[in-house]
């Protein structure tokens, strides 16, 4: 590989399978021992505009998405257009032969796309050919993409396998005919034991899930959390749990508490305008002390927004969404393995401290594939936290705790309670006396400072001596880390943990940087915001993005430059 | 199981004459005759005068928001079907903030039972009119009269693809209790429809109106539908009784995970996911 990290790009209409060519050409190289980033763009359409995917390949790591590429599968002249400034002069153009286009760079390798599609059985196909063309360009290995064919379409038709194996070869062979001088050895099988996996983020929260023994999930459908209730629906006979499709996001929140009331490990999965209607349930979970798990994907904007976009913009709706105050657990992932490990963290906090926990993450997380080693579970264990099913004498639901959390127990086992959404008494009777309103509220409330003792610091990346200090959250991540890369004398400080705070931690690391950039997508610096409030520390460098791409690894090394000339 | 073995601490604060006390009385007379215990039962009420009920009757309950009860209780069902699970709401509650939830487990068929209490106002609020309101009726939200027509929960919920659906009075608590116990024993989305005066506010339809107006079904076709939906037209003089019930496998009992025994007794303890997590290789 002549650079630490090739990138594909392959671009096409809505509907030319543009995704899922990224996947899979994503798995062929991981299963050669590769990692792999795939950057996923698209408008909220199901047919026609333009859809595009980057695979970033290396044989280290690679955990973000370039502005540039080194090789572009165009399946429509517009992707053509659109993408040739991107590319360098080496950059390889794999393009229909009979579009008619005059090249500003890179080297073209027309290829008769639809005829060679249409030979192999029809026009839709294409994406196949140009894979397999791709394959032959980069010295990879045809043999295992077919069997890579056979796995994928296990369950479909054998004529739709076989035609899709014979249109790769057709791809593959043409190359090998008409462009054999041009042909470079990129992608060739690396030495590797490690078998890793391909994920994104709403997988990994779908296996997070299931890991943490999820009983209960109520998803209504939103980009971009919407495939984790299709791996979820897909596995509940198989794992035992139900997964149901609610009427709206307010039943699904209400359903998950219903559930979680009765003792099963409840979640909801939703994006921003769907918390907004999930916004009452919410703060009900918090008063009912009754254990959910709600993951918050963020997209762009107010109201409908950027629907298939990124943005951290509802940090603080999360942190401040509902009326009065309650214990909520706030917490975000950088990550698909972070949010497969904060998934089930998750289900443990909220049992153990009977209360909402809401996982954060965004659109690059959900919806960009990474590779992963293999996701190891063996180091779990299932917390339930203060739960019994035995008959109790005089049973208090609410008893004043020292550590504010009280012996939960389910409807059915003979103890007698009420979860009330009222102000309630230590058995759940509504009460309006004093006494009794302060000594819930401050139970309730003194659960986070039980657990405030108990959580981890945050992490901080590179030389904890440097004199720049990068703040951020969420996906900014992978970028950060790519950037990270290339300087010796800047760190990185990445929060998962957003409520409770970790105030001290932090306000030591920035206190002891000589310039801090707070790193986040959204308008005001909500994070940025947040640690001036919890810690007194003023962010003034806001490096901000509010429309809806990520940070490229290039915005980030250009503005750690920009520091550096100062 | 006794009558005082439902006494709480608290005291009724219904106004004296609340038809929530008929309600009230019908449940617990039921409960008694049929041990709902709390061992195998559990209530979930929604927000007005009708959801203080929990904290004067000693069986397990969730009181949620205004308007959710059933969400609440539908989640409850599908933790642990084993529960008989009753849901006490308004016509406030369930038609109005909650209409939506009531359309959707109206075609789902949960095996649930809920009991509306309906008395044509928010009085919890101290008196405005609601979705099952008479037009032209005065309030204090409708001072010249209700510009809105009326929803019957009846014909809605028979629409809506209820499997059982009654109405009751709340001055009849024998024939109420019947009614809830009927619903209770039906597999599916039972809904009661309860006439509650509101002594307070709605001082045009009081006990004296319905005592006046309303007449029990006889020879009616309960398996008939077209019927049905015919009775629950009818307002000159208002049937009571079970307008129509319908054989047909609940939700639950579609639901293969929990053909065997209740989703919180099905162990979620994985030891190796291996198998799972290949399949993303």
């Amino acid at each position: 590989m002549e650079e630490s990290i090739y990138k594909i790009k392959i671009g096409g209409a809505a509907g030319q399978g543009i995704k899922y060519s990224g996947l899979i050409l994503a798995k062929l190289v991981t299963r050669l021992g590769y990692n792999i980033y795939n950057y996923v763009e698209y408008p909220s359409l199901i047919r026609g505009g333009h859809n595009v995917v980057q695979v970033s390949i290396s044989k280290n790591s690679v955990s973000a998405p370039s502005e540039n590429s080194d090789f572009l599968i165009a399946l429509n002249q517009d992707t053509l257009l659109k993408h040739q400034t991107e590319l360098n002069n080496d950059s390889f153009i794999v393009f229909d032969s009979k579009e008619k286009v005059k090249l500003i760079k890179g080297k073209a390798i027309p290829v008769p796309l639809s005829k060679l599609a249409n030979e192999a059985g029809g026009e839709i196909l294409t994406n196949t050919v140009a894979l397999g063309a791709t394959i032959g360009l980069l010295s990879s290995d045809i043999e295992l993409f077919k069997e890579l064919i056979e796995e994928e379409f296990s369950d479909k038709d054998p004529k739709i396998r076989e035609n899709n194996k014979k249109a790769a070869q057709l791809g593959f062979d043409y190359i090998l005919k008409n462009h054999k001088d041009k042909i470079k050895t990129v992608l060739a099988k690396q030495e590797t034991t490690q078998t890793k996996m391909v994920v994104d983020g709403t997988e990994a929260i779908g296996l997070g899930a299931i890991a943490a023994g999820v009983q209960f999930a109520a998803i209504y459908p939103m980009s971009p959390i919407a495939n984790i209730l299709h791996i979820l629906s897909y596995y509940q006979e198989r794992y035992g749990y139900i997964y149901k499709q609610p009427e709206d996001e307010i039943s699904a929140i209400n359903m998950a508490i219903g559930a979680s009331f009765a003792g099963a490990r409840a979640m909801v999965a939703t994006s921003g305008g769907g918390f907004c209607l999930m916004t009452e349930g919410f703060g009900l979970s918090g008063m009912t002390e009754t254990p959910l798990v709600i993951i918050e994907g963020m997209r762009p904007g107010p109201a409908t927004g950027l629907p298939t976009w990124s943005g951290q913009g509802d940090l603080q709706f999360v942190l401040n969404a509902h009326q009065g105050d309650f214990a909520r657990i706030v917490l975000a992932a950088g990550d698909g393995q972070e949010a497969f490990e904060l998934t089930m963290e998750a289900f443990n906090l909220a049992d153990k401290y009977q209360t909402p926990v809401v996982l954060l993450v965004d659109k690059n997380i959900c919806e960009h594939s990474q590779s992963f080693p293999l996701f190891d579970i063996s180091k779990y264990s299932l917390d339930k936290g203060k739960i019994t099913t035995k008959l109790l004498t005089d049973y208090q639901r609410y008893k004043d705790e020292p550590d504010g959390i009280s012996q939960r127990t389910i409807p059915g086992t003979g103890n007698f309670f009420i979860a009330n959404s009222y102000e309630h008494d230590s058995y759940g009777f509504s009460t309006e006396e004093t006494d009794e309103i302060n000594k819930q509220m401050e139970k309730r409330m003194r659960k986070l400072k039980t657990l405030e003792s108990e959580m981890p610091d945050p992490t901080l990346f590179g030389p904890c001596d440097a004199d720049i200090t990068l703040v951020s959250f969420g996906s900014n991540k992978g970028s950060i880390l790519e950037a990270l890369k290339l300087f010796n004398n800047v760190n990185f400080l990445h929060l998962t943990w957003l409520n409770p705070f970790p105030v001290k931690r932090v306000k030591e690391i920035l206190e002891k940087s000589r310039y801090v950039i707070d790193v986040e997508a959204n308008f005001t610096g909500q994070l940025a915001n947040l640690i001036k409030g919890k810690t007194g520390f003023e962010i003034k460098d806001r490096f901000l993005k509010y429309d809806g791409r990520p940070f490229f690894k290039e915005d980030l090394v250009n503005k750690i430059n920009e520091v550096l000339k100062k | 199981m006794k009558a005082e073995d439902l006494i709480t601490k608290c005291n009724p604060t219904w106004c004296p004459g609340c038809g929530n006390f008929g309600i009230w009385g019908a449940f617990k007379n039921a409960a008694i005759e049929k041990d709902w215990n709390n061992k195998n039962s559990v209530l979930v009420a929604g927000i007005g005068c009708h959801g203080n009920f929990i904290n004067f009757i000693k069986l397990t309950s969730f009181e949620g928001l205004h308007g959710r009860a059933i969400p609440v209780a539908t989640g409850i069902k599908l933790a642990n079907h084993r529960l008989n699970v009753f849901i006490f709401t308004g016509d406030g509650d369930c038609l109005g903030e909650g209409g939506n939830h009531l359309i959707h487990a109206c075609r789902r068929n949960h095996d649930l039972t809920v009991i509306v209490h309906n008395n044509d106002f928010y009085s919890l609020t101290t008196g405005q009119i609601s979705p099952t309101a008479p037009h032209g009726l005065k309030s204090k939200s409708t001072p010249f009269g209700n510009p809105d027509f009326p929803i019957s929960p009846v014909t809605l919920a028979l629409s809506a693809g209820a499997t059982f659906v009654a109405r009751g009075y709340s001055a009849d608590i024998p024939k109420l209790k019947d009614l809830i116990i009927k619903a209770n024993e039906h597999k599916g989305f039972s809904v009661i429809d309860v006439i509650q005066p509101c002594v307070t506010f709605n001082k045009e339809y009081d006990f004296k109106f319905f005592q006046e107006n309303t007449y029990e079904l006889k020879d009616h076709d309960v398996k008939n539908k077209e019927e049905a939906f015919k009775k629950s037209l009818e307002n000159a003089q208002i049937p009571l009784g079970i307008f129509y019930q319908e054989e047909r496998s609940s939700y639950e009992d579609s639901i293969s995970q929990i053909k065997e025994k209740p989703l919180i007794e099905i162990s979620n303890i994985r030891k190796n996911l291996d198998d799972l997590f290949r399949k993303f290789v």
